[in-house]
């Protein structure tokens, strides 16, 4: 017999890195401004070309600083940004203080990591820029997002049996 | 200005920008960045089975979807409004490269030689578009996260684990440019 020990918090924490920190209970329509706050992310990513198949390449391949220069500066600004926030003890919009769930290691972060990188490389595109690419008119990459999709429900109707 | 607009942004203003992404959200409502979840979120919401994994309050969690809404919306508003008219600049030695293997088109960001729907009827089609976004989808969940919640969202938090998975990511990332995706350009 089974004993249920997931709670629904550990559930969503192991394994989501974008777990919903916020407490508060919001209606539907308050998630309106995510859709903004995606829209200039999406922006972002075209116009800065990491959506591109060819500027992966070039990163694997060390032929361009520009993937390095992207990611490297979004790290920076990402890193002072958190170090502001904790030392304000800001609070967020809603008025709860942010607060972010630390990460815990398994080798999970070796075993995907390493094959996520595979597929990185081949489709030119993680998960944000598969969206964006789809957007931008790549309507063939609608099947790559679905079997992206199809990846991660395989993962977790095997979740148990792999090394963690 | 929106000549200067359409022009690809150099990455030391798109990267910053794309750091801004991680106060905007904590601002926002308490949102740690991340993308790759939102594909669980699918799962979770419209293939509803016994696995524990996927069962949860998806709904606590669809501000994930919308922001992922937005982002295509994004990459259709800058391809529409903001388009480069130039072809990419690739380095020309990877351009020769790929020139050699029939790769030739480089006016769009997704290399239409490479990504189209006929395609998908090849061998080398389905291994990219269908076995790539795979091991996109089971890695990043795998690894949970990608390269924004772990890259970006966990290296700003200073989070270690954050780091490991990074450098996998690019691990995996080296060995397949290098080292099998020629094969599979070939096929």
């Amino acid at each position: 017999m089974s004993i249920p020990t997931n709670t629904d918090f550990e559930v969503r924490s192991e394994n989501a890195m974008c777990v919903n920190q916020s407490e508060l209970d919001k209606p539907l329509v308050s998630n309106i401004k995510y859709i903004f706050a995606g829209i200039i992310f999406g922006i972002f990513l075209v116009k800065s070309e990491v959506i591109s198949w060819f500027r992966i390449q070039e990163m694997f391949k060390l032929k361009s600083f520009h993937m390095y220069g992207v990611i490297g500066s979004a790290v920076v600004v990402g890193i002072i940004s958190v170090f502001l926030i904790k030392k304000l003890k800001a609070k967020s919009l809603e008025g709860e203080t942010i607060k972010i769930e630390p990460k815990k290691f398994n080798k999970g972060q070796i075993y995907g990591g390493l094959i996520f990188g595979l597929g990185w490389a081949i489709t030119g595109a993680c998960p944000g820029p598969l969206f964006a690419q789809i957007g931008t008119g790549a309507t063939v990459i609608i099947i790559t997002l679905l079997s992206a999709i199809a990846g991660t429900w395989v993962y977790g109707k095997f979740r148990e049996k792999l090394p963690h | 200005m929106l000549e200067w607009l359409k022009q690809p942004w150099p990455w030391y203003v798109a990267g910053p920008l794309i750091g801004l992404t991680v106060p905007i959200l904590l601002l926002l409502g308490n949102k740690s960045f991340g993308i790759s979840s939102s594909l669980r979120h699918v799962c979770a919401a419209c293939l509803p089975t016994k696995i524990p994994f996927f069962q949860y309050n998806w709904k606590k969690e669809i501000w994930n979807l919308f922001f992922v809404a937005g982002v295509l919306t994004g990459g259709f508003i800058a391809a529409q409004l903001l388009a480069n008219p130039e072809p990419i600049k690739i380095h020309a030695g990877l351009a020769a490269e790929l020139s050699s293997i029939g790769i030739n088109d480089t006016t769009s960001l997704v290399p239409s030689d490479l990504f189209n729907w006929p395609a998908l009827l090849t061998l080398k089609g389905i291994v990219m578009m269908i076995g790539g976004g795979f091991l996109v989808g089971f890695g990043t969940r795998y690894a949970g996260g990608c390269t924004s919640g772990h890259a970006i969202m966990g290296l700003s938090n200073l989070q270690w684990p954050s780091l490991v998975a990074t450098c996998c990511f690019m691990a995996g990332g080296f060995i397949m440019a290098n080292i099998i995706l020629p094969f599979i350009l070939k096929l």
